[in-house]
């Protein structure tokens, strides 16, 4: 069994590191292998994963605190005249 | 990772913004006028600055629209250019200094049960049933975001808030998909670390139990 009975093991804290990109499907096959096999047989890190997979989850649905103010008609034109120049600028653009 | 629904359709809405179809101006500016100013909000950290910078990265972004050669990259372009818009306009002072977050002080207590190790961690379990809870986890998630250190706030927002890929990511920010990989992680961490701190205190699992 990878984990002592009092402490985290070693391999717990191999894997502690690999957690977001197991979770992101970013490790070779192999490595996966290794974290599921760690996982079935420790029970603390199949709970922390979890935690860190909600985690992840509520970061994905962040909700901003704060808006910009309103965009001011001047500004909107402005931004509108460099829109449409740099549509004539493109090589298959014409004007809008 | 697959793109999503609401990536497809600022990819979508590029193409139709540079292909000068009606409409797309406006519903471009209005998104990704959103867009940087909340990645500015993140790094400046003051309302009033990331107003200026968001509108100075938003000009940016139509003075050089004819240089997008591909409209599927449109998000990374875009986040480029505040990135760029950011790093001209901050005032060094208000910045904490870069701090590095160690693995170490983002891994979690273990504590001893019955003879067999175990985490001191908060119940995570009964999270996805209880609405009142995770709207005031998001405020948790918002807070413990803009605490962090600079370097992994943006790399926390660009890879989880927007979806931007590691590879999209590294280019961003000049760093190499490792750099992203490591600091994604410590980010994830130390918010992970936030929220269970929230949910083991007072208000957060006293009142829910371990049981259910
Ligand atoms: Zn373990």
């Amino acid at each position: 069994m990878p984990a002592g009975p009092h402490r985290p093991s070693e391999e717990c804290r191999r894997i502690f590191a690999l957690l977001s990109e197991y979770l992101d499907a970013e490790l070779p096959l192999e490595t996966c292998d290794e974290i599921e096999a760690h996982l079935s047989d420790c029970p603390p890190c199949v709970e922390f994963l979890e935690s860190l997979r909600r985690t992840v989850e509520l970061c994905r649905s962040f909700e901003p605190g704060e808006m910009p103010g309103p965009l001011s008609e001047e500004v909107r034109a402005e931004l509108r005249q460099l829109y449409e120049k740099a549509l004539r600028g493109r090589p298959s653009g014409g004007a809008p | 990772m697959p793109a999503t629904d609401a990536q497809q359709q600022e990819i979508e809405l590029a193409r139709r913004l540079v292909a000068g179809e009606p409409g797309a101006f406006e519903r471009f500016v209005e998104l990704f006028r959103n867009k940087l100013f909340q990645y500015s909000l993140l790094v400046c950290g003051h309302h009033e600055d990331a107003e200026e910078v968001a509108q100075d990265a938003l000009f940016k972004v139509f003075e050089k629209l004819d240089q997008l050669r591909e409209p599927e990259r449109i998000r990374p372009w875009v986040f480029r250019i505040a990135r760029n818009a950011c790093l001209m306009k901050r005032r060094k002072s208000v910045f904490a200094p870069e701090r590095e977050l160690s693995l170490e002080e983002l891994m979690p207590q273990a504590g001893e049960d019955g003879g067999q190790w175990k985490l001191e961690i908060a119940d995570w379990s009964s999270l996805p049933e209880d609405q009142a809870l995770r709207a005031e986890l998001q405020r948790v998630v918002r807070e413990a975001i803009q605490a962090l250190p600079e370097i992994y706030k943006t790399v926390l927002l660009l890879r989880d808030i927007e979806g931007l890929s590691t590879a999209e990511t590294a280019e961003v920010l000049g760093v190499s998909e490792e750099v992203v990989k490591t600091r994604l992680h410590r980010a994830r961490l130390a918010v992970r670390q936030k929220l269970d701190s929230y949910l083991r205190s007072s208000r957060g699992n006293s009142s829910r139990g371990k049981a259910n």
